[in-house]
């Protein structure tokens, strides 16, 4: 079996050019948003605003400005995580979410009837539909691109090798040291999803960013859904048990007034 | 700021608004029949026949509902089996949406045969082959069946408030009491359809008087968990201050809950307390499904 493939982004090397985000759309034949009629933003200068069914790469633009000469950009290629406990999987009730030979996770567009349930359980909010199949779908690591070894479409593009693909042994020892770089340089580095024991078993697409996570909208904690499913089932559960309990009390309670009674319960 | 705010809406909207509100209903009302056939009295099986009947057409609506609302409805037997492996079955015990299919078909399937039990019993049923069928569930087979389409029935209720927490959503995964909320809500919405109809059905007026006191405790029960349910929320709470909070207070709680409560002290008729039920039942899913579907237009005006 292959090893496990797949991103590193270092955001500190982003310069927003979205070149990976055209090279998705590209290669996966995505289709415009809107009819291909121009929407902006209008309050950034990032208009794609967010990953879904038709944007499986989004550079996102993080614009921190305290006045016209104080401020800075932050910019991240955001794409699905390939988590290596992966909620949407966990849910898909049709088995058309499946985990790859290289540890990537694949949404079956031939599979999937658009029920949506892995929308919700994705706590990165990747997955949208796809306006044009009526399914779920996501970035496929370049699924069709890795099997016959070529390298997914948005690394290979991007000019700055912010997109790094590889195995994600070897990625993780890169990471690492551009860590020390840029701790050494005054930079306080952190590396989000590279960590194996930390949420999600870790991510098979991790990240470098010099802010907290949750602005790059990012969870701190990401979880997997079924981390509720005991206690919620269990509460649902013991409140059917009290009122079945009521139910059988009261609706029992006529008949035993006739038997009292020596009426028709008697009989 | 919860965790819960990075994830996307999946758009269940009206069609699955509609679908929690009419599977709830049924499968309360499937539960109560099923429990006034196990202990309640002779006097009793027109509103159990009632709550079957409403039970299987509450089946029927919500397997339509749910079919529709996928973005490919043809492939909504891709739940229920492999469709790469056909018959090869589908199921996963940990994805509410996956044991929920199967929940939704049992349940059709009794509570359509325990319908048609109720039917042959009043000789409603005109075509030979129905009437066969329903012939064949009476006595003890109606009994067993009435109790397996009340079980699945009060599971129909509940599940869905779990699928809501089993994800990833502001809101339904920041509480474990929606399941339970659902279920009280499903029985007391069960016994209000069941009020109404059971009249037109031959109910005497004691059969229903004791529907309408047990209904009173459902409810009771049912404002209890919400405020379970919202305390549970902590400081997450500031998003009811919006639309969807006037919805919650106004409509479920002051509406829904207290009103029909109050008319039961009263003594009043209880049909009007009924359809106040219905209409908290139906309200409380609006504005749990909504307050979180909709949450990226309002989450700035509540400060979150």
């Amino acid at each position: 079996m292959p090893e496990a493939m797949g991103f590193f982004t270092d955001t500190t090397v982003c310069i927003g050019c979205k070149a990976c985000e055209v090279a998705c759309k590209e290669w996966n034949q995505l289709p415009a948003e809107n009819g291909g009629v121009r929407e902006l933003s209008g309050d950034s200068y990032d208009n794609t605003r967010r990953l879904d069914g038709i944007h499986w790469r989004h550079v996102r633009f993080i614009e921190q400005f305290k006045g016209p000469y104080d401020g800075r950009w932050l910019m991240m290629s955001d794409v699905c995580k390939h988590c290596v406990q992966a909620g949407c999987l966990e849910v898909c009730p049709t088995g058309a979410i499946i985990r790859t030979q290289f540890d990537t996770v694949v949404i079956q567009s031939d599979v999937c009837n658009g029920c949506r349930a892995c929308i919700a359980a994705c706590p990165f909010g990747v997955i949208d539909i796809n306006p044009v199949s009526g399914t779920a779908q996501k970035c496929t690591l370049c699924y069709d691109r890795l099997q016959v070894g070529l390298e997914p479409a948005c690394s290979k593009a991007c000019p700055t090798d912010s997109i790094q693909f590889g195995a994600i042994s070897e990625l993780r020892t890169r990471a690492g040291k551009r860590v020390a770089q840029l701790k050494s340089q005054g930079v306080a580095a952190e590396l989000y999803g590279a960590d194996p024991s930390g949420p999600l078993g870790g991510l098979n697409s991790f990240y470098l960013l010099v802010d907290k996570p949750e602005v790059y909208g990012l969870p701190r904690h990401p979880e997997l859904p079924t981390a509720n499913l005991a206690k919620s089932g269990g509460l649902s559960m013991a409140s059917a048990a009290v009122l079945g309990l009521l139910a059988i009390v009261g609706l029992r309670k006529r008949r035993m007034d006739e038997q009292s009674r020596g009426g028709p319960g008697n009989v | 700021m919860s965790d819960t705010f990075f994830s996307g809406a999946p758009h269940w909207t009206w069609l699955i608004l509609l679908y929690f509100f009419v599977g709830g209903v049924a499968g309360g009302a499937a539960f109560l029949a099923a429990v006034l056939d196990w202990v309640g009295g002779a006097e009793d099986r027109p509103v159990a026949r009632s709550g079957y009947n409403v039970a299987a057409f509450g089946a029927i609506v919500s397997g339509a509902l749910l079919t529709i609302d996928l973005g490919r409805p043809l492939r909504f037997w891709h739940m229920l089996f492999q469709s790469a492996n056909f018959p090869a079955l589908m199921f996963k015990g940990w994805s509410p949406i996956s044991f929920g299919a199967w929940g939704i078909l049992l349940f059709g399937l009794f509570s359509v045969l325990a319908a048609l039990g109720g039917m042959a019993e009043e000789g409603r049923l005109h075509n030979p082959t129905l009437r066969a069928v329903g012939g064949a569930v009476h006595g003890g087979v109606a009994k067993l069946v009435g109790g397996v389409a009340g079980l699945f029935g009060i599971f129909i209720a509940g599940y869905t408030g779990v699928l809501l927490s089993v994800t990833n959503r502001p809101i339904w995964a920041d509480s474990p009491w929606l399941g339970a909320l659902f279920v009280a809500s499903g029985v007391s919405t069960g016994a209000a359809a069941l009020i109404l109809l059971a009249a037109r059905r031959g109910a005497t007026e004691q059969a229903l008087a004791r529907l309408s006191a047990f209904d009173t405790k459902a409810l009771v029960v049912e404002l209890l968990v919400l405020v379970v349910f919202v305390v549970s929320l902590g400081a997450l709470n500031k998003v009811w201050v919006s639309f969807w909070g006037l919805i919650l207070l106004v409509g479920v709680v002051a509406l829904g809950i207290l009103a029909p409560l109050w008319l039961h002290l009263q003594r009043r008729p209880v049909a009007r307390a009924a359809r106040l039920v219905l209409l908290g039942g139906f309200l409380l899913r609006l504005a749990t499904i909504f307050a979180s579907e909709g949450i990226e237009h309002y989450r700035v005006t509540a400060g979150m």
